[in-house]
């Protein structure tokens, strides 16, 4: 996160709007592969493997650390095939639209007060679910452009998956909005910041204490929308090869895994933000010009202790049934979220 | 255009040249979408299109309607379009029988003229001696922030918002009654 302070080193020095622009899209574009690469690493290849009982990658590297580098490396040598019969275009622009959408997420996350975030829109949250929107269309082009049934398959169950768990996952979003008063993600870090239980003492509580069930409901539409076990119907490999990912090679299968991992990190952040209270912490001052200091790595850790959560589930848990899946979102999940975020309305107007 | 109109109103160069830009991609776009002899081809040059329009939506400030558009078309309605097509028919390559007869293209090219005519006749008649100033600030005093679109929402269009809700209510159960078969 040592990136986001040099952009912090920057704006002190009155440069101009280019420049300070050129050097956000830089931050974000080395974001993406970066905490990727945290993510695969930390909890892919070393917490996976200690869940399992076994020792996971050794030999490149200290303590194997440089496996998955070296794996990188090793996909941008590979041939880039396209199926004979593939529709090229569509084949070719899919794994990069899917990417876009992950870059687009890093717009609007804050790692500390005001400019430390790329872009501090007033509708932060609300652009975040249009922009994690977008993965899908790439997800289908990729499925239905690889002239292939199991990609094909793999695709449509991507999508239907997609739009079933987007509803609780913006439910569980707006609850967390209500709370708030604001869609702008720096504006909710605050609210959290001021947001006292018992009248006006003790340090400001994150949302998690009374967005307890919106905060569980989050992580598994987050879980869903990253298509991770248990939720992995679309990329099931004992019945879809890999879904929609089973005709690409190379850097192009490469941008489909760093797009999966840096947009796990980047939900990781959002849920910190919503329910965590971000780059802040309890029990100090939240006007503090410290927090460009020690923002970045408070929401850093809080990330990390999100993506635990998402990925011990995602080791843990056999994969669901397609009905199951979809029970689960449209049975449980959605009523659940519309009944707590009555139960919030109403807090919200009598408090 | 003459000098003493461009000396009195000011002129937002990078903000036409964008508009330009954006409206030549929508143009082309939106004709490739009824030209293409692929039906997914079709729906993928529609996100071109609602993508632009989004665009146009940031040129003139109005983040929140841009980032709807985007939510709303791109995200949820063309998304079901390709789900649907995917689900059903979708093969790669040219179709022969996706090409209308002559006699329906003719009357297609009629209402769409017909239709250009009527809402250019109508933008031009109400718009046509206006001049709006495009920047944030100015966008924030006619009512483009999110705040200010909740606010006439739920207050001044309360009454059409809970029509267009139940309206909405309806259609999905209609749908749920129709796809049934018990």
């Amino acid at each position: 996160m040592s990136a986001q302070l040099a952009v912090l080193a920057a704006l002190d020095w009155d440069l101009p709007y280019w420049a300070v622009t050129l050097i956000k899209v830089l931050v974000a574009a080395l974001l993406v592969p970066t905490t990727a690469l945290i993510l695969g690493i930390v909890f892919l290849f070393k917490i996976m493997s200690w869940m399992q009982s076994r020792l996971g990658p050794q030999e490149a590297g200290p303590k194997g650390l440089l496996q998955l580098l070296a794996d990188g490396v090793k996909f941008l040598q590979k041939e880039d095939v396209i199926p004979e019969r593939a529709d090229r275009f569509a084949f070719k622009v899919a794994p990069m639209i899917v990417l876009v959408s992950t870059f687009l997420l890093y717009v609007i996350i804050p790692a500390g007060p005001d400019p430390a975030v790329i872009a501090d829109l007033p509708t932060g949250i609300f652009f975040a679910l249009a922009v994690s929107s977008l993965s899908v269309i790439g997800v289908l082009m990729a499925g239905w452009a690889s002239a292939n049934k199991y990609a094909l398959m793999g695709g449509i169950r991507a999508a239907g998956q997609l739009i079933a768990y987007e509803l609780p996952m913006v439910l569980a979003v707006v609850g967390v909005i209500i709370q708030a008063g604001t869609l702008n993600m720096n504006g909710i870090v605050v609210a959290q910041a001021n947001f006292k239980l018992f009248g006006d003492v003790g340090p400001g509580i994150p949302f998690i204490i009374t967005q307890l069930p919106m905060f569980l409901i989050f992580l598994a539409a987050m879980q869903a929308e990253l298509t991770q076990p248990p939720f992995d119907m679309p990329v099931a490999e004992s019945e879809l090869v890999s879904g929609y990912q089973v005709e690409y090679t190379g850097f192009r299968f490469l941008f489909f895994f760093l797009a999966e991992f840096a947009t796990a990190f980047a939900f990781g952040a959002i849920a910190s933000v919503l329910f965590l209270g971000g780059w802040y912490l309890p029990g100090l001052d939240v006007n503090s010009e410290w927090f460009w200091l020690i923002g970045p790595a408070v929401l850093f850790a809080k990330i990390m202790l999100v993506s635990f959560l998402i990925f011990w589930f995602r080791f843990t848990y056999p994969r669901l049934r397609e009905d199951q899946l979809q029970r689960l979102a449209w049975k449980w999940l959605i009523p659940i979220s519309l009944v707590w975020l009555a139960v919030t309305a109403v807090f919200k107007v009598v408090m | 255009m003459t000098g003493t109109v461009l000396a009195a109103a000011p002129v937002y160069l990078p903000q036409q040249i964008a508009f330009g830009l954006i409206a030549v991609t929508m143009i082309v776009a939106a004709i490739r979408v009824v030209t293409t002899k692929n039906v997914v081809h079709a729906a993928l040059w529609l996100i071109v299109v609602l993508a632009g329009v989004a665009a146009q939506f940031i040129v003139l400030a109005s983040e929140f309607v841009a980032v709807t558009q985007v939510l709303v078309y791109i995200g949820a309605i063309v998304v079901l379009f390709l789900f649907g097509v995917m689900l059903t028919r979708a093969p790669i390559g040219k179709e022969v029988e996706l090409d209308n007869e002559p006699a329906q293209r003719v009357v297609g090219a009629v209402v769409a003229l017909f239709l250009l005519a009527c809402m250019g006749y109508v933008l031009a008649d109400y718009f046509g001696g206006r001049k709006l100033e495009l920047n944030g600030k100015v966008v924030a005093e006619l009512g483009g922030t999110t705040a200010q679109i909740s606010d006439s929402i739920f207050s001044t269009y309360l009454v059409p918002f809970e029509v267009v809700s139940v309206l909405l209510l309806a259609a999905l159960i209609g749908a749920i009654v129709l796809a049934r078969r018990d």
